[in-house]
């Protein structure tokens, strides 16, 4: 594929979030294209998760929480959806895994459809399998679906919260550090799951880990302070960057 | 003087030390002191009710003075018709408000509410009823099960919004948004996520709420008043087993009495019982924070 | 695909918030609608009770208060007497269960070992449960013989010298109904000067330790450093204390008289209520015996508030629960 074929998923134009009044994000102007892994990458408290959430609108809860900007998700503004269809459309994965700790296996994957009123025992079926298969999780919970939720690992119940998400077929997957809190070896199956899925989906990925970001990726985004330092594919942000910030951070001099 | 000063402090030493071993022993003992009059009237009820108890009490209306027999088979009934009239007012608000409150509010509105919530639960039960007396009564013209009800089920709605509140706070935010990620509606987090993970919580306050309001007599005086018959509709008398029991212990007929310490041992059982179970559903949440 | 450092104009800074829809809008708007009756409810308490005192304030004015006349059939009524047993009352019994209470409190977070301070913890929400009218009963046929034969003749023959320990001895009267308040009040005094405890960072006992403080010596500054909020659950058993009805009723002897002696009989605001609202000769009566409920409100309103001011500014020195 080459790049022109590929139509912009996001587009954001002078995103700003406050907290309280403080900025924690200022002027993100980014173009991200659809069926491509984009990385956001940056120190702690560079504001690439804050960017993150304000993609699928998720600071609502946030008291004193500011968004203001312009947002185009799928060719439309992000003030032309509902928060449902807003939602439906760009899943998200958190840090820690969250499923539903007493719903079983099973009503945790179609709990999305459950939710929102959607009430087809045949059709959940075909769904549950469909998106744990996608989540690589089939063959491991495939003989214990009645079982809650929290008895699996917490690699499985990442890959769970993956196949929730993939359930209710969204066009775009937030994910924010979606293995920071797993063992090497789930956060392997976590990235392959994502590699796998890449063709049908578009993924941003916030991550602390900079070899993930590489192994994974085919855009990067640099964040600093609550700025877009420098955006560009993943080769040239990892090997040859425009900006002295972005090489000092990729080489490790600093982060 | 070096001396001096070494033999002064080794006396300060056995002094403090004895007021350490006297203040901590006058703790314990109080404690003990706490818990006498609870085991006393736990056990006497307990001893004078079993004794006056019977199938009776439960099935037969109560008997005018001298006749041997009957029971409190009306009032049972109607603290049961007066809890439930308590509970259809005093469980919805409590809940919703709490809901309010904890998912919605600002934070100036959430505070006013609490302090509100507290007012109410620092009003005199009395007052209740005077309230209800106003608003009820004297438009009926007349005492009424509605109005014992309504009294009762103001008295369960601080209560309520509280724990309600309290729970929702509880339930970890990730939860919230792990719904509304998957497209699941606000409402509907709302209800099938936070209210379903902090129910278990809500009801052992409702429970609460209702062991207090079954044994409050002192609103219902004026508003149910009381009967000495069967009564199910809501626009007559009607009788409870506090009012019933303040009636009888205020008489001067031993068989009143007995027939009153059966009520008490009813009542007691109630509250013990329902504590018990609030502990046992509890349990597991105090063992995870301690 | 770069689009950086593009200042856009300011035209576009419109807040991005969730669009809700109507489901949402309605749900949160009921559950608002709620939290108002809330409001409302307060209010209109106040209100009512406001308005239908109106008869009686007219008439007697300031003068109610202070007036010890309380005659349904000469249409005359002052309240003082049942404001003297209400305050007197709930005088005796905090100062009964105020020392028990901390004793309890401090037992409880100092001392007791966990599964008794489990079980302790349990017995001590029970007697709180307990419904009022049990007490009160207890009290008429247990608690008042008592006092009648065993604890009164005791304080009559050794400090019957007093002026507050002469008269007749009933058994029925203020230091009786100061006793069951004291037990009724007890468990929440306890409770809350027990969590205030706990807020007191284990830390500062620690520091008190090193310094070579006994164990009483390191509780003690835990207390110092808890007082406001231990005042604050001492003020709200006073204002638990002083609504209390049934219990009251039951054992002080409802008589409208002021006396020095604490054996004596005497009458509450709240039992006057009790007594009389259901049976009142005549409108003038039940308005009175309205703005009495009216006094009793605001004088609990005022102590309550009070209270939770110094508790709510007492857990957030620490910021804990």
């Amino acid at each position: 594929m080459t790049k022109t074929e590929k139509k912009p998923g996001i587009v954001t134009r002078n995103l700003n979030v406050t907290f309280n009044g403080v900025p924690a994000i200022e002027n993100i102007d980014l173009e991200l294209h659809r069926n491509t892994v984009t990385a956001v990458i940056g120190p702690s408290g560079c504001g690439k998760s804050t960017f993150l959430r304000a993609l699928n609108l998720m600071h609502d809860m946030t008291p004193k929480c500011k968004v203001t900007g312009q947002i185009t998700i799928l060719d439309k503004e992000i003030t032309e959806y509902t928060g449902v269809e807003l939602r439906k459309r760009v899943g998200m994965i958190f840090q820690k895994p969250n499923p539903f700790p007493d719903m079983s296996i099973f009503d945790n994957v179609i709990s999305g459809w459950k939710l929102s009123g959607m009430h087809n025992k045949k059709f959940y079926n075909e769904i549950a399998e469909k998106a744990l298969r996608n989540s690589d999780l089939w063959d491991e919970v495939k003989d214990r679906l009645k079982e809650p939720a929290i008895s699996l690992s917490g690699g499985q119940q990442q890959r769970l919260c993956i196949a929730r998400t993939l359930a209710v077929e969204p066009y775009i997957i937030l994910m924010d550090e979606p293995t920071s809190a797993l063992d090497p070896i789930s956060t392997q199956n976590v990235e392959n799951t994502i590699y796998r899925l890449k063709s049908e989906y578009t993924f941003i990925i916030v991550t602390h880990n900079m070899q993930q970001a590489a192994r994974i990726s085919d855009v990067t985004a640099f964040f600093y302070l609550g700025k877009l330092v420098e955006v560009g594919s993943t080769r040239k942000i990892f090997t040859n960057p425009d900006e002295k910030l972005t090489e000092d951070y990729v080489s490790g001099k600093f982060g | 003087m070096e001396l001096n000063s070494i033999t002064y402090s080794k006396a300060k030493l056995r002094r403090r030390k004895f007021v350490n071993a006297l203040m901590l022993s006058l703790c314990v003992v109080s404690a003990l002191i706490t818990i006498i009059p609870l085991i006393y009237i736990f056990f006497y009820t307990t001893g004078a009710g079993l004794s006056s108890l019977n199938l009776d009490f439960f099935t037969e209306l109560p008997k005018p003075v001298g006749e041997e027999g009957g029971g409190m088979a009306n009032a049972i009934v109607g603290t049961l018709i007066l809890i439930g009239i308590g509970s259809v007012i005093g469980i919805p608000i409590g809940i919703m408000s709490g809901i309010y409150v904890a998912e919605y509010s600002k934070q100036l509105f959430a505070n006013i509410i609490k302090f509100l919530t507290d007012v109410l639960t620092g009003i005199p039960s009395i007052i209740i009823g005077i309230f209800v007396y106003g608003i009820i009564v004297l438009p009926m013209k007349k005492f009424s099960a509605l109005a014992g009800g309504v009294a009762l089920g103001i008295l369960m709605i601080p209560t309520i919004t509280r724990i309600t509140e309290e729970m929702f706070k509880l339930v970890p935010m990730s939860l919230r948004e792990a719904s509304l990620a998957l497209g699941v509606s606000r409402w509907r987090t709302t209800v099938s996520i936070v209210l379903r993970t902090a129910l278990s919580g809500i009801i052992t306050g409702i429970l609460l709420a209702i062991a207090r309001a079954a044994g409050e007599t002192a609103p219902l005086l004026f508003t149910a008043f009381g009967n000495s018959f069967w009564s199910s509709s809501l626009d007559e008398p009607i009788s409870s087993i506090p009012v019933q029991i303040f009636n009888y212990a205020i008489s001067p007929y031993e068989e009143w009495h007995n027939k009153a310490w059966a009520g008490a041992f009813i009542l007691i059982s109630l509250v013990f019982v329902i504590n018990l179970i609030v502990r046992i559903i509890t349990r597991q949440k105090y063992e995870n924070t301690v | 695909m770069i689009l950086k450092f593009n200042k856009s104009k300011s035209n576009q800074d419109i807040e991005l918030k969730v669009k809700s829809r109507l489901p949402d809008i309605i749900f949160k708007n009921v559950t608002l609608i709620f939290a108002f009756i809330i409001i409302f409810l307060v209010l209109w308490i106040i209100y009512e009770l406001y308005k239908d005192a109106e008869p009686s304030r007219d008439r007697f004015g300031w003068s109610f208060i202070f007036n010890e006349e309380w005659e349904p059939l000469k249409e005359k009524y002052g309240a003082l007497t049942f404001i003297y047993g209400t305050v007197v009352s709930s005088i005796i019994a905090l100062l009964i269960s105020l020392p028990v209470s901390l004793g309890v409190a401090i037992f409880l977070s100092e001392i007791a070992h966990r599964y008794i301070k489990t079980t302790f913890s349990f017995l001590i929400e029970i007697l709180a449960a307990i419904p009022s009218i049990i007490y009160g009963f207890w009290g008429i046929f247990v608690f008042a013989t008592f006092m009648r034969n065993t604890v009164q003749p005791f304080l009559q023959s050794t400090l019957g010298f007093l002026p507050f320990f002469k008269g007749t001895n009933y058994g029925y009267g203020m230091l009786t109904a100061g006793i069951i308040l004291a037990i009724m009040i007890t468990p929440i005094i306890t409770a809350i000067s027990r969590d205030m405890l706990k807020a007191i960072p284990q830390s500062q006992r620690e520091a008190a330790y090193a310094l070579g403080a006994t164990r009483w010596e390191a509780i003690k500054m835990a207390l110092l450093n808890a007082k406001s909020g231990i005042l604050g659950a001492v003020v709200l058993g006073l204002g638990r204390a002083i609504g209390e009805t049934m219990a009251v009723t039951m054992v002080i002897g409802n008589r409208a008289q002021i006396k020095a002696s604490i054996l004596e009989p005497a009458y509450t605001m709240a039992s006057v209520i009790a007594n009389e609202f259901a049976e009142a000769s005549g409108s003038l009566h039940i308005s009175a015996l309205i703005e009495v409920g009216l006094i009793l409100f605001i004088v609990t309103f005022v102590i309550n508030s009070f209270a939770r001011l110094l508790i709510f500014s007492a857990t957030r020195k620490y910021d804990v629960k």
